[in-house]
């Protein structure tokens, strides 16, 4: 790509920074790594951070007080504070630890949704949400009887706002995704939010495909709660996190409940301890929060607004060069405007089905994502059985688009497509 | 790797034999491979404990239609007891490429269903029939 990150490196350039990039299939083809919306690769740094972690500063947290401990517990609560900066939260307090989007959004249903909605009130979230921010919707509607609403989303996956006023009417919480998975649809959020906020609802929004791509500013935007998982953003699994503003986080009870939360205990109760560690039962996942905050620094390194001008120019030229592929049949999902959608594109390539295409792709060592990308209920809305999803990340470049769009030929010339 | 889709799996897909439904049904099932959704359904006729004719049904990849579609021509004239015991080796045998682990599910959701329609119609079965079924298909 032509654009180039402050310090003047090239995604071609970037790429050299993920080890596993640089390694072959079993067929000798070169890895052309387009499924970074599932799971983005880990650079070298985030490895030995998470090395080192064990070499040298392994030790559990907040009681230890010999050195070593006092040493983990720094670097625990330093990769904390990096979160908070990288989302730009009043307090590295703001920020709890869990172990990805899925888990965050279940606390705050948990924690916040059962002790605030019933019967009456409403939970408004949207047709393209992943499952990960609606199951836990359905099961607290349910539990409480509040009724779930939907912000329809048209053909293209645009939200349809004209009636937004009308169903905010009894919402105690606006659920929703800031970039779509499987559309990459970016939500009108500078409209949703104040209007949400106007109708007295809080705002939780799932970032798992937004914090790793763009920048994000919790406080510009204004949402109450923000979702997000470690390994779609070069860190590494099993380490997410969810911010929240301090006052909900004070006023919500405790999620799980164990050692580390607990202020004093006697044998037939407790207190507990403050934000955020009120919400951290049991020993956390010490190695892997220090390594996001190693992922957080190489993200500033390469700067938030260029990781979002290289995606959207990466996927504005893959939108043109799969056009190409008019006369075989191609079919394009998404938003059309590229200052609406992410990084991310869902297609369909004549009667080929997703999953055989992602399989002949894969013999030519192109990884994209087949099936129903945990949305089931908008694929059945738009009547797709299955997509093919190419999603690009920082290390992607021109030539990653061109292998992609030759493998397409070559399943095309498989499936005779004219 | 350009034969990783032999011809005849793509004529199998795109000219599914067998398709669509019974006017007489006695033993039916369907299922999805909720890896991406593909369904299918299949449709038996039994006459005196053999299948006399079958159809199937549904949405999905090459692999998952080409490999029912082969299944219901080689049903056709099996006792039910039979049916029951095909093994997955048959459609593999069938697919005739090497089918990676995430794509299994594909190649015997066919299978599965079928397998699960011939069964369900021994279960209906008097008590001494289906235990000797049951003996024949272990």
């Amino acid at each position: 790509m032509i654009l180039e990150t402050a310090t003047g490196r090239r995604a071609a350039e970037i790429a050299g920074d993920f080890p596993l990039l640089a390694t072959r299939t079993s067929r000798g083809k070169r890895l052309t790594y387009l499924d970074s919306a599932a799971t983005s690769q880990k650079p070298q740094a985030v490895i030995d951070a998470l090395v080192h972690y064990y070499v040298h500063d392994n030790a559990n947290i907040h009681r230890g007080v010999y050195e070593l401990a006092e040493r983990a517990t720094a670097g625990f609560e330093a990769a904390r504070a990096k979160v908070a900066r990288f989302v730009n939260a009043a307090e590295p307090a703001e920020i709890v630890w869990t172990r990805n989007t899925t888990e965050s959004i279940n606390l705050v249903s948990f924690c916040w949704g059962l002790q605030n909605l019933g019967p009456g009130d409403a939970i408004l979230t949207s047709q393209l949400e992943h499952h990960s921010n609606l199951v836990p919707w359905q099961l607290l509607a349910a539990k409480t009887g509040a009724e779930l609403r939907f912000i329809e989303v048209d053909a293209q996956g645009r939200h349809l706002l004209d009636d937004l006023d009308a169903k905010l009417r009894g919402v105690k919480l606006v659920a929703i995704s800031h970039v779509s998975n499987t559309l990459g649809t970016i939500a009108p959020l500078e409209t949703i939010v104040p209007a949400a906020h106007a109708a007295g609802a809080l705002v939780l929004i799932d970032a798992a495909q937004s914090v790793p791509h763009l920048p994000v500013d919790v406080r510009a935007l204004d949402v109450d709660f923000l979702a997000a998982s470690g390994h779609k953003m070069c860190g590494p699994t099993g380490i997410g996190f969810l911010y929240a503003k301090r006052a909900l986080l004070e006023a919500m009870p405790p999620f799980l409940t164990g050692g580390d939360m607990i202020h004093r205990v006697e044998y037939t109760s407790a207190t507990f301890n403050e934000i955020p560690w009120k919400f951290e039962a049991g020993t956390s996942n010490i190695a892997d929060a220090i390594a996001l905050g190693a992922a957080v620094d190489y993200l500033e390194g390469l700067g938030m607004a260029w990781v979002r001008a290289h995606e959207r120019e990466l996927t504005g030229y893959a939108l043109e060069r799969l056009r190409t592929l008019e006369p075989l049949g191609i079919e394009l999902y998404g938003p059309p405007d590229l200052a609406k959608r992410g990084g991310v594109i869902s297609f369909n390539l004549g009667d080929v089905h997703a999953h055989d295409l992602a399989s002949i792709l894969d013999t030519e060592g192109v990884c994209v994502r087949a099936g129903h990308h945990c949305t089931m209920p908008l694929m059945a809305k738009m009547g797709w059985p299955a997509t093919a999803r190419a999603s690009f990340y920082v290390y992607n470049t021109e030539e990653d688009v061109e292998l992609l769009i030759e493998a397409l030929h070559k399943a095309a010339r498989i499936f005779k497509l004219a | 790797m350009d034969d990783f889709y032999k011809e005849y799996i793509l004529d199998h897909y795109r000219n599914p034999r067998n398709f669509g439904e019974l006017e007489r049904c006695d033993a039916s099932a369907e299922d999805i491979n909720p890896l991406c959704g593909d369904k299918i359904r299949f449709e038996l006729q039994i006459d005196d404990g053999l299948v006399t004719d079958v159809r199937f049904s549904g949405k999905g990849c090459a692999i998952s239609q080409a490999s029912a579609s082969m299944l219901s021509e080689e049903i056709k004239g099996q006792s039910v007891e039979d049916v029951a015991r095909l093994q997955v080796e048959r459609v593999l045998e069938n697919v005739g490429i090497g089918i990676s682990p995430a794509r299994m599910k594909c190649a015997t959701l066919g299978l599965k269903v079928l397998k699960s329609a011939a069964l369900g119609e021994i279960a209906t079965w008097p008590d001494d029939d289906a235990a000797a079924a049951a003996r024949g298909s272990r």
